[in-house]
């Protein structure tokens, strides 16, 4: 039994590299997201934005399990005043066991889990996914872009398009994506030799944006790409709650240990000036 | 320590003295931190600090993380998503601890790498180098398992292709391979044993860090000319070092905190770099992620692993010489075991009478290949398994155990080896002339 599971695996490592090998990378658009690079942080009110997208069309299906409700109100995330947290988590309904029934959910309650079962839960996707890889294996695109989970899920949702005109005759189930390669993907569309007439596949999420799907209370204009940015970067958040904390945390660290290490060197040029006989003047 | 003849400690005070008869610790720390140190080492001798720090931050984060952390397969995903959410400071001492494994890796590769161009092996550092390839060998299984427990889908599948290594090998494969899971199947019994182990193993290896030091403490360190230091008497012995304390102390604490601002860069902007995104979905035994690609300091020996497939030439001889014993699964196993015991006997399979690379003109560009070669095998490990990569692979392995295996034991009788000089202190003077010979004793050189 066990045997067969590891050579499943062993065999998955030569079974998924033709679709890589067929230049199948995602067409993943490198958004600029106000948390970028080492000076970046979360946009609060595009973050409240997003969170709105994830509550008026995400969440009718998907969760986020391990995010507690009560974050919505912390420092460098949402930021909600606590009476709007509180406002917000009744909205959802929990069970709780201790009761054994279905109560208005709390600030300390998590969110709820995904609503559908082959809905995966949004808690980590953002880290879960990489929008950037290569070249060759090496990783420096996502050395200098960045991961790009953020990017390909603003991408994925803003991927949708008309199916193309060689599966018209194809009875494949879910929505042609331009961006998923993951998908199930009609013989009608590939070369005889196997290669993919046309970018991306089929996904069995409906297009969940078409433009003007929530009304943003500050008046950004509710386009495609900005729900999908916006659901993007609060997805994000929801990944990576502590991005501000650890960026602030690493600045510190960077700036003390660079100028632990000036002062090292020069008790190290010291110490050794007598040892490599250099210029020792008469005063020390 | 025995050695090199120096100074020893000795109790001035009533209270040291008091202290002394009884059990002698600051002589042993005085003897330790004051050891004769070659006074011509380079900066490719800075690593044993920051593996001593690698060791002591994996502990300290890993002892904190486990306050935490819950090893049970409903639970663990859960724990980590605790500690990076809802523990003070919990995300920061977790990324510690991931890039801080990778920290660890990098610096040991640096370490092993010195050892092979300046010849530290060779006698009589044999012992302090066997113990430095078994604490590599624990560090493997540390990490591995390490990985395993935040068990997500690589973490699961990870532990099931490496486990399933076990179950190559013949009659008993399976068998050992249940007993190591604690079941048929990655699971639960894997996840606590794991946790345990873990646990466990940075002590074992700290124990023999310990030993490792007492070794080279007892031959005296290695220097870049391979020239021993002269023990005839204390004035000669001076001549040729440095006490440790503070030249080797402030110099390497300095590369220390330098390694370290990049290391923070990395955990404080980009702590995923290094990491795999699938492990951010929970384990489930039902899918199998698209790649399961070990973490980069597993990937030169995953290389090796894969390297040799049925239809090697080699594989096909074993398998016909022991009667189908020998699969191509098995070879690839002894392999990958090999590679890493090919490196514990290099003391033996090196010939030649001259230790340092610097004084082997030719030894050099076999050296800089291997150097290449690792990290092309590094790169083959993350590459799907097919063409062009199978091919790359099998050439790049099969230099790994050339070198240590052909070109080390002829080298040593072929090479015609530089004139090494005759001291360190001849050395150390070549790059910094005495006062005396340049110019006049009383004027002061400029800083360069």
């Amino acid at each position: 039994m066990i045997r067969k599971i590891t050579l499943s695996a062993v065999a998955a490592l030569g079974l998924a590299s033709p679709a890589l090998a067929a230049g199948e990378a995602p067409k993943v658009t490198d958004y600029d997201f106000s948390f970028e690079g080492p000076f970046g942080t979360y946009d609060q009110m595009q973050l409240q934005r997003g969170l709105q997208v994830y509550t008026e069309i995400c969440a009718a299906c998907h969760g986020l399990q391990y995010v507690p409700l009560r974050t919505l109100g912390d420092d460098g995330g949402p930021h909600l005043p606590e009476d709007q947290v509180r406002a917000y988590a009744e909205f959802y309904e929990v069970f709780d066991p201790e009761i054994d029934d279905f109560r208005p959910a709390k600030p300390t309650d998590h969110f709820p889990g995904s609503q559908l079962e082959n809905a995966p839960d949004l808690s980590l996707m953002a880290k879960a996914r990489a929008g950037f890889s290569g070249p060759y294996g090496l990783g420096t695109n996502q050395f200098f872009k960045g991961m790009g989970g953020p990017e390909y899920i603003a991408s994925l949702l803003a991927g949708y398009d008309d199916p193309p005109e060689c599966a018209a005759e194809s009875d494949i189930e879910g929505s042609y994506n331009r961006v998923f390669t993951a998908g199930g993907f009609p013989d009608e569309c590939k070369y005889e030799d196997g290669k993919h007439k046309v970018e991306g596949s089929w996904i069995s999420m409906g297009q969940p944006l078409y433009g003007d799907d929530v009304e943003y209370e500050d008046g950004t204009s509710a386009s495609i790409d900005q729900q999908a940015q916006d659901v993007a970067a609060f997805l994000m958040w929801a990944a990576e709650p502590k991005l501000n904390a650890r960026k602030e945390a690493g600045f510190i660290a960077v700036a003390f240990l660079i100028v632990l290490s000036a002062l090292l060197y020069l008790t190290n040029k010291k110490i050794w000036a007598p040892i490599k006989r250099k210029g020792i003047t008469p005063a020390e | 320590m025995a050695g090199i003849p120096h100074d020893h400690y000795e109790p001035v005070t009533q209270g040291e003295k008091w202290l002394h008869r009884r059990l002698p610790v600051v002589g042993l720390l005085y003897d330790t931190l004051m050891i004769p140190t070659p006074k011509n080492l380079n900066w490719m001798w800075i690593w044993g600090i920051v593996l001593t720090f690698c060791l002591a931050l994996q502990i300290v984060t890993g002892i904190v993380l486990a306050m935490h952390y819950t090893p049970h397969v409903d639970l663990a995903f859960a724990s980590v998503e605790h500690i990076m959410r809802n523990v003070n400071g919990g995300h920061m001492l977790r990324y510690l601890h991931q890039n801080g494994a990778s920290l660890f890796f990098i610096a040991v590769y640096a370490h092993i790498f010195r050892g092979l161009y300046y010849g530290s092996y060779k006698e009589p550092r044999e012992v302090t180098w066997i113990i430095g390839i078994l604490i590599f060998v624990l560090m493997m299984g540390t990490a591995f398992m390490g990985y395993v427990l935040p068990w997500g889908q690589m973490s699961f599948w990870g532990a099931t292709v490496i486990t399933g290594l076990f179950g190559a090998i013949p009659f008993v494969g399976e068998a050992i391979q249940t007993w190591l899971l604690g079941g048929p199947a990655v699971d639960n019994a894997t996840l606590n044993r794991f946790f345990s182990l873990h646990y466990l193993l940075p002590f074992v290896i700290a124990g023999l860090v310990i030993v490792h030091i007492w070794a080279f403490h007892t031959t005296g360190n290695n220097n870049p000319t391979g020239v021993e230091v002269r023990r005839g008497s204390k004035e000669e012995a001076e001549r040729d070092t440095v006490p440790f304390w503070p030249y080797y102390v402030i110099k390497d604490l300095f590369a220390l905190a330098i390694i370290l601002a990049i290391f923070f860069a990395i955990v404080g902007f980009m702590p995923n770099y290094l990491g795999h995104p699938d492990n951010y979905i929970e384990a489930n035994p039902l899918v199998t992620p698209a790649h399961i690609v070990p973490e980069w300091y597993f990937l030169p020996f995953y290389a090796i692993l894969r390297a040799f497939t049925s239809d090697v030439w080699i594989v096909i001889a074993a398998n016909f010489l022991t009667g189908g014993i020998i699969d191509a699964k098995f070879f690839g196993v002894l392999a990958m075991f090999g590679a890493i015991a090919v490196m514990a006997l290099a003391p033996w399979l090196d010939t030649s009478s001259v230790r340092s690379g610097k004084y082997r003109p030719q030894f050099k560009w076999w050296f800089w290949l291997l150097v290449i070669d690792f990290f092309v095998l590094m790169w083959l490990g993350a590459m799907p398994a097919e063409e062009p990569y199978a091919t790359f692979s099998l050439i790049a392995s099969a230099y790994w155990f050339a070198y240590f295996l052909v070109i080390l034991p002829l080298l040593g009788v072929m090479e015609k080896p530089l004139p090494i000089p005759e001291t360190i202190e001849e050395d150390f003077d070549a790059h910094y002339p005495p006062k005396g010979e340049a110019s006049g004793a009383a004027a002061p050189t400029p800083a360069e």
